[in-house]
């Protein structure tokens, strides 16, 4: 990408980031946000999560087909437990990083 | 537009030390956490094949740590700008919330001071200043040093780990899965009640059926606007019945 590109992307990025910090403090908003808005708002992490995790995990992301078996799904699930188990985030991304690197050697 | 006033407001009884001190020392856990995610994300960008220059730029224009991890493996996946923009405008706007919070503190501020500490409100930043703000120990200045030490730890270390990815082969032990596993984690942290489960198992379903149907990478947006919409309603639903 050439640094045009970048900087759109990441002018956009930054624009998008900026106005919910920005909006609420430069109006001084003393309502409360409505109760609806902030239960949907705590559901978006884990969505978005999912969401990103989706093709990575169960399709051929190229091809575009669906795809159960792949290496990065099998490693998930030794990692998701090494997660449940530690609460570590550095260490279940070396667990994966360690599990991926062995599944692909041994495989 | 209100331009009296000054960023710090009247005390009674001014904090004995002098501010910026306070303010740094109250960072270190913060500066802490931010090192290491903060290299991982610059070794990551590089071997996405992102320039330093531009980890740097994106370090600063955006301050976002879950949101520059998700452009790196959106620009991985060859994903649109636009795209891009609109994933991390939803990942982001949680900050509107802690903003909101983060008002009642800053009342009656000049909006140039309310401006440039807009820029500094992250998960970390806002959790450690309200936490002292409810302490009383707290004002404007030593918040805002909090924020902009903490931005200092995080541009300088995805610079650095940008660097250093430079000097690791692509996909080397293992680094082609790291975001995954990392996705993979902080997924776990949220599931608090069967609510998240649901909702995490619905965005995986609707992710993966869009992604198969649909070109592009709509399916990031819709599968997680729809995924928490439903569980919203299903949250609702249990609520009434209980």
């Amino acid at each position: 990408m050439s640094f045009t590109e970048y900087l759109i992307l990441f002018g956009g990025m930054g624009l998008v980031t900026y106005i919910p910090r920005w909006l609420p403090l430069f109006f001084l908003a003393q309502r409360k946000l409505p109760q609806w808005f902030i239960d949907w708002l705590s559901l978006i992490p884990v969505a978005i999560l999912c969401a990103l995790l989706a093709p990575i995990l169960f399709t051929d992301q190229p091809l575009r087909t669906l795809d159960l078996g792949k290496t990065e799904f099998l490693v998930a699930v030794p990692t998701l437990l090494f997660a449940v188990k530690t609460r570590s985030l550095g260490g279940t991304i070396l667990v994966g990083m360690g599990l991926f690197w062995l599944a692909n050697t041994v495989l | 537009m209100n331009t009296q006033g000054s960023p710090t407001p009247a005390q009674s009884d001014p904090p004995p030390n002098p501010w910026f001190r306070d303010g740094v020392l109250a960072s270190w856990p913060i500066c802490f956490g931010y090192i290491p995610i903060g290299l991982a994300m610059g070794v990551l960008a590089s071997q996405a094949n992102i320039p330093v220059w531009a980890v740097a730029m994106m370090s600063v224009m955006v301050f976002a740590g879950s949101a520059q991890f998700i452009c790196v493996a959106m620009l991985a996946a060859g994903a649109s700008i636009w795209s891009i923009v609109i994933t991390t405008f939803v990942v982001n706007l949680r900050h509107f919330l802690m903003s909101s919070a983060m008002a009642v503190h800053l009342y009656g501020l000049r909006r140039r001071f309310l401006s440039m500490f807009a820029y500094g409100i992250t998960d970390e930043t806002f959790a450690v200043n309200m936490t002292h703000f409810r302490k009383g120990n707290w004002d404007p200045m030593r918040a805002i040093t909090v924020n902009q030490t903490s931005n200092g730890a995080w541009v300088l270390s995805t610079i650095s780990g940008a660097l250093l990815g430079q000097f690791i082969p692509t996909g080397a032990f293992g680094t082609d899965y790291a975001l995954t596993a990392m996705f993979l984690a902080l997924l776990l942290f949220q599931l608090h009640d069967i609510v998240y489960v649901l909702t995490g198992l619905l965005a995986l379903i609707i992710g993966t059926a869009w992604f198969l149907l649909i070109p592009g990478d709509s399916y990031i947006i819709a599968a997680s606007i729809s995924a928490a919409t439903i569980g919203y309603f299903f949250k609702q639903y249990r609520e009434t019945k209980r």
